[in-house]
């Protein structure tokens, strides 16, 4: 769909519905928190943000006359490795997957005697990967300075002009 | 490796991923407009979480939040916790940089006044052919 639709406001709405049914599918997979990132972050900011610049740039795409032979070459290649690579995986839900044999069940075991804390998810992020999660508003941060330091201009030309 | 029914029902999930992914993969090397690219570059990330929660969910199992406390949790089935928080992390700098990509488009629209890829690459041509003929005419004189 996103290929075709010329208009971009439907191009972004359709990318927000399908943060919105990723984020479902994430709660089928037993992920509930990735869900709500996903639903919040995906669905919610990354729709306004996107709406923000279009309004801000233009509303409709022109024509291009790109060929899409090249690509189609490219994304097949990918597709074909890729494929190649998951015949060696366990299968889809497994027990005895090497993912779920070592950590996993551990850390199942060892973060309510550590932290008192059920969620098993927060307790990792909070605590065990605890600086992990402060690089991660370091990288929050820069992205947010990066985008003042790129869009602060823009009015001072305007007034110039 | 033999290939069965229970198999293929096994890895369809991964493919299906890897399908999705492919889409956003492609619509980032085909299509000129910026904003677009932007969307195929999310597909691409959001397909990419999928496959990795996929990875640690166990058949039969449950989201990683204890139900018993005080009992060793042996009796339910919990699905890998360890995806999750990784991918938690992957989301939130995902958003950092759409962002910052997004704040890239605007900035290229008021140096260009396009975000069509094939416009800017364009103009990019004709300024360096005016840029060489200009250095060439300096160096004659």
């Amino acid at each position: 769909m996103a290929l075709t639709l010329k208009h971009l406001f439907a191009v972004i709405m359709l990318s927000g519905a399908f943060s919105l049914v990723s984020a479902m599918l994430f709660v089928a997979m037993d992920a509930v928190d990735v869900a709500f990132t996903e639903a919040a972050v995906g669905a919610g900011v990354s729709t306004v943000l996107m709406l923000a610049t279009m309004a801000l740039t233009v509303r409709v795409q022109k024509e291009t006359k790109r060929t899409i032979l090249f690509p189609l070459v490219v994304v097949c290649l990918v597709g074909v490795l890729l494929i190649y690579g998951t015949l060696d995986m366990p299968n889809f839900g497994a027990f005895d997957s090497p993912a779920q044999l070592h950590l996993g069940s551990t850390y199942l075991s060892i973060t309510y005697k550590d932290m008192g804390i059920p969620n098993v998810v927060t307790g990792i992020l909070a605590s065990y990967r605890g600086y992990d999660t402060l690089g991660e508003t370091v990288v929050v941060l820069t992205a947010g300075l990066g985008v003042i330091l790129l869009l602060s201009g823009l009015k001072g030309r305007k007034d110039k002009e | 490796m033999d290939i069965n029914l229970n198999f293929i029902y096994g890895h369809l999930p991964y493919w299906l991923f890897i399908i999705l992914m492919l889409s956003g993969l492609f619509i980032v090397v085909s299509r000129g407009n910026l904003i677009k690219k932007i969307v195929g570059l999310n597909i691409f990330q959001t397909s990419v979480f999928m496959f990795y929660i996929s990875i640690g969910k166990m058949k039969g199992g449950t989201a990683p939040i204890l139900l018993d406390k005080s009992a060793d949790n042996s009796a339910v089935i919990y699905s890998n916790p360890l995806p999750h928080v990784l991918i938690l992390t992957a989301i939130v700098v995902g958003i950092a940089t759409t962002a910052l990509g997004l704040a890239l488009i605007i900035k290229i629209r008021e140096e260009y006044d396009t975000v069509e890829e094939d416009d800017i690459q364009k103009m990019d041509q004709k300024d360096l052919k005016k840029y060489n003929k200009k250095n060439v005419l300096e160096t004659n004189s």
